[in-house]
C-alpha cells in the first residue's frame, strides 16, 4: 500500500503541471485572435492578386508563363508548412501523414519527390523519416514575416525553372474553426486552370510596360509568395487553435488524475487510522 | 462624372478601396495618370505617392514598389510591404539552402548593404510623398 506522503507528493506535482497547461491554454486562446486577425488583414492582397492573375490567365497574352505549362512530371516538390513548437496535438503529424501518402502515391507513378520545409517540426520529422530536403526555414515566430519566406520560395521556383522539379505541392493545415483543422495538400505549380468569366468573351490583351515576360515573371512569383505566406499564417492560426484544445484536454485530464489520487490519499489515510485504532484496541484488550 | 474603382492593397493590409475620377501614380517607366476607360495595362509600381482624385477631393497614399493592373473600370495597386531587391532574394535563397545543408555562412554584410540601399530608396520616396502632401496644403 502506498503511503500518504508519496501520494501527496504526486498530487502536488500534477497540480503544478495543471497550472502550466491551463496557462498555456489561455495564452493560445489569446494568440488565436491575433493570428486570425492577421489572416483577415492579409486577405485583401491575396484576393486582389488572385483577381489580377485570373485576368491575365483569361487575356490572350502574348507570353504564356511556365507556371501554367503542364509538362511531363518526373519530380515533385512538397512545400510543407509546419509549426515550430509542439504540444499542439496531432496537428503536424496528421499533415505529415498526408504528405507521405501523397508522395508514396506519386512514387507509384514513377515520380520522385523532394521537400522544402517551413517550421522546426517538419525539419525534425523529415530528418528522421529521411527525404531529400532542398530548403528549410524555421523559427518564424508568432508573427511570420513575409520576407523570411522569400529565400525558400525562390529556391523552389528556381528548381522549377531549371526543370529539376515539374510539380510543386503546397501542404499546410487549413483553418476550418477553432475545433477543426484540415490538413491539405494542394497543387501549386502548374497553376490549376482558372474558371473563365465574362472577360474571356472578347479577345484582348494588356499593354505591358516594360516587357510582358519580365512583368509576368515578377507577378507570378509574387502570387506564389502570397499563397505560401497565406498558408503559413493559416497554419499558425491552426497551431494556436490545436494547442488550445490540446492544453484544455491536458488540464481536464490532470483534474481527473488529481481527483483519483485524492480518493486514494483518503483511503490510505483512513486505512492508517483504522489500523492504528485497532492496534490500540488490541493493545488495551491484551492488558 | 464617370469614376473608376480604385483599390490599393499591400501584403499586410488593405490601404484604400473606393472610387476615383482620376488616379496618378509612378509606374516603373514614369508617371502615369489613369482616367476611367483606360486601356488594359500592366506595369510595375515604383515606390512613391499615389494620388486618388474624386471630384474635388484628393487623397495621397504612399506605396512601396509592386504592380499596377488597369482595366477600363478598375485599377489595382499591388504594393509590397517591405523593401526588396533582386540581390536580396538571392542572398535569402542562399541562406535557406545553407540551412538545409546545415552549414551557415555569414552573409550578413552583403545583405546589409542591399537592404540599406533599398531602405534608402524607400526613405527617399517617403520624403517625396510627404513633400507633395505639404505642397498641397
Amino acid at each position: 500500500m502506498a503511503n500518504t506522503k508519496e501520494v501527496r507528493k504526486q498530487i502536488a506535482s500534477i497540480k503544478s503541471t495543471q497550472k502550466i497547461t491551463s496557462a498555456m491554454e489561455m495564452v493560445a486562446a489569446s494568440k488565436i485572435k491575433k493570428t486570425q486577425n492577421e489572416m483577415q488583414l492579409g486577405r485583401p492582397y491575396s484576393e486582389k492578386i488572385k483577381e489580377v492573375i485570373s485576368h491575365i490567365a483569361n487575356s490572350s497574352s502574348e507570353y504564356s508563363h511556365p507556371f501554367y505549362e503542364h509538362r511531363e512530371t518526373k519530380k515533385a516538390c512538397f512545400l510543407v508548412v509546419s509549426s515550430d513548437k509542439g504540444l499542439c496535438g496531432g496537428l503536424n503529424i496528421n499533415l505529415f501523414k498526408q504528405v507521405i501518402s501523397k508522395s508514396a502515391e506519386l512514387k507509384a507513378q514513377g515520380i520522385e519527390s523532394n521537400f522544402a520545409l517551413i517550421g522546426l517540426k517538419a525539419a525534425s520529422f523529415f530528418k528522421s523519416v529521411g527525404g531529400d530536403v532542398v530548403a528549410n526555414v524555421q523559427k518564424l515566430g508568432d508573427k511570420p514575416d513575409p520576407d523570411a519566406l522569400i529565400g525558400l520560395t525562390k529556391t523552389v521556383l528556381d528548381l522549377h525553372r531549371n526543370g529539376e522539379v515539374d510539380q510543386v505541392y503546397l501542404c499546410g493545415n487549413g483553418f476550418v474553426n477553432t475545433m477543426t483543422q484540415q490538413p491539405k495538400v494542394e497543387q501549386l505549380i502548374p497553376l490549376p486552370a482558372e474558371e473563365t468569366d465574362e472577360l474571356t468573351a472578347t479577345h484582348w490583351d494588356y499593354i505591358y510596360e516594360p516587357e510582358a515576360q519580365e512583368l509576368l515573371e515578377g507577378l507570378m512569383t509574387r502570387y506564389i509568395e502570397s499563397l505560401i505566406y497565406h498558408a503559413v499564417i493559416e497554419n499558425s492560426a491552426c497551431e494556436q487553435a490545436a494547442k488550445m484544445l490540446a492544453m484544455k484536454n491536458a488540464t481536464e485530464n490532470a483534474g481527473d488524475l488529481i481527483k483519483e489520487l485524492e480518493l486514494l490519499y483518503n483511503n490510505v489515510r483512513q486505512a492508517a487510522i483504522t489500523q492504528e485504532l485497532s492496534e490500540i484496541v488490541g493493545g488495551a484488550a491484551a492488558v | 462624372m464617370s469614376t473608376i474603382k480604385v483599390s490599393i492593397v499591400s501584403s499586410s493590409e488593405e490601404i484604400y478601396s473606393g472610387e476615383g475620377t482620376m488616379v496618378f501614380a509612378t509606374g516603373s517607366l514614369g508617371e502615369i495618370g489613369i482616367a476611367p476607360g483606360h486601356t488594359p495595362l500592366l506595369t510595375g509600381l515604383a515606390p512613391g505617392p499615389v494620388r486618388v482624385q474624386n471630384g474635388d477631393d484628393e487623397k495621397t497614399f504612399f506605396c512601396s514598389g509592386g504592380f499596377i493592373e488597369i482595366q477600363p473600370d478598375l485599377v489595382t495597386f499591388l504594393s509590397d510591404r517591405a523593401e526588396r531587391a533582386e540581390s536580396m532574394d538571392e542572398a535569402e535563397a542562399i541562406k535557406a539552402q545553407e540551412l538545409a545543408e546545415k552549414n551557415m555562412h555569414d552573409k550578413e554584410s552583403e545583405l546589409d548593404y542591399t537592404k540599406a540601399a533599398a531602405q534608402l530608396a524607400e526613405a527617399a520616396a517617403r520624403i517625396k510623398t510627404i513633400q507633395k502632401l505639404r505642397k498641397n496644403k
